[in-house]
C-alpha cells in the first residue's frame, strides 16, 4: 500500500516538475509547481513527518506560491514566442548524461549510517510535531534566532526594494 | 518498505529538472520557481535520511529550508518588480544593467 503511494506521489511530483520547467504560460508553470509542492507534502506523509507536512502545504503552497502567482498576475507577462535559451539543445545532452549517471550510482548505493536517538516509535509515541518542537528549542535554538533575524532581514529588504522611489528632483524645484 | 534509494532517486531527478530549468528558461519568474523545485528535492532528501537514519535534524533543516526559501522568494519577486517598472525585459538574458 505504502509502495503505490509513493509510486504516485514520486511519478506525479517528477511529471510536474517537468511541466513546470517545459509549460510556455508563465501561470500554467505556477500552477504545475502547486501539483508538484502538493505531492512532495504526500512524500513527507509516507516519511512519518507530518509536521513538515503541514509547512510545506501552509507555508509554500499557501505563502510562498501565492504570493508568486500574485506577481505573475500582476505583471501581466506576454508568453514569448522563443521561451527557451538559444543554447537549451547543448545543455540537454550532458544533464540527461549526467543524470543517468547520478541515478546509476544512487541506486546501487546502501546507504547506512550512525543511527540517531529518534526512531521511529519515538517519533509516533507523541507525534512528529512533538519531537520537532523538543528538538528545535534545545539542540537547535541559536539556528532557530538566525532564521528569525534572516526573515527580518527579508522583509525589510523587500520592502526597500519594492519601494516607489521618491520624486527628488520636483521637490527640490519647489524649494 | 520503500528503500532510502528510491526516496533519494526521486530527490534527484527532481533536482536536475530544477537545475535544467534554471539553466533553459528566459522567464526570470521560471528560473526562481526552478529553485523551489531543487529546493523540494532537497527537502525530500533530508527528510528521507531523517526517517532512515532516525534522526530528527534533517527534518529540523528541512525547516528552516522552508523558511530561506520564503525569504528568498519575496527579495526576488520584489527585485522582479522592480526591474520591470524600469521598462526593462524579465528575459534573464536581457537583464544586464550589472554588467560592464
Amino acid at each position: 500500500m505504502v509502495g503505490v503511494f509513493f509510486t504516485y506521489f514520486a511519478l506525479v511530483s517528477i511529471a510536474a516538475g517537468v511541466l513546470t520547467v517545459t509549460l510556455r504560460h508563465p501561470v500554467h508553470c505556477a500552477l504545475s509547481l502547486l501539483v508538484l509542492l502538493m505531492h512532495v507534502s504526500g512524500l513527507f506523509i509516507l516519511l512519518n513527518a507530518e509536521f513538515l507536512w503541514a509547512v510545506q502545504v501552509i507555508v509554500y503552497v499557501g505563502a510562498i506560491l501565492v504570493l508568486y502567482l500574485f506577481v505573475l498576475m500582476l505583471m501581466n507577462l506576454k508568453t514569448d514566442e522563443r521561451y527557451f535559451h538559444q543554447s537549451a539543445l547543448y545543455v540537454l545532452g550532458p544533464a540527461i548524461l549526467g543524470a543517468s549517471y547520478v541515478l546509476y550510482n544512487l541506486l546501487r548505493s546502501p546507504f547506512d549510517g550512525a543511527k540517531g536517538d529518534t526512531p521511529a516509535a519515538v517519533v509516533l509515541q507523541d507525534g512528529d510535531t512533538y519531537a520537532v518542537g523538543i528538538k528545535m528549542f534545545s539542540d537547535h535554538l541559536l539556528q532557530f534566532e538566525i532564521v528569525g533575524i534572516f526573515l527580518l532581514g527579508a522583509v525589510i529588504g523587500a520592502i526597500v526594494l519594492a519601494k516607489t522611489p521618491k520624486q527628488l528632483d520636483t521637490e527640490r524645484e519647489r524649494s | 518498505m520503500i528503500p532510502l534509494s528510491a526516496y533519494t532517486a526521486v530527490s534527484a531527478v527532481l533536482f536536475i529538472i530544477g537545475l535544467m530549468g534554471v539553466l533553459v528558461r528566459r522567464n526570470f519568474i521560471i528560473v526562481l520557481l526552478s529553485v523551489e523545485i531543487m529546493m523540494n528535492a532537497a527537502n525530500i532528501n533530508l527528510v528521507a535520511f531523517s526517517h532512515y537514519l532516525e534522526s530528527m535534524a534533517g527534518q529540523l533543516v528541512a525547516l528552516f529550508i522552508i523558511a530561506i526559501a520564503a525569504g528568498e522568494a519575496a527579495v526576488g519577486l520584489a527585485i522582479i518588480i522592480v526591474v520591470f517598472r524600469g521598462k526593462i525585459s524579465t528575459n534573464v538574458d536581457e537583464m544586464n544593467l550589472l554588467k560592464w
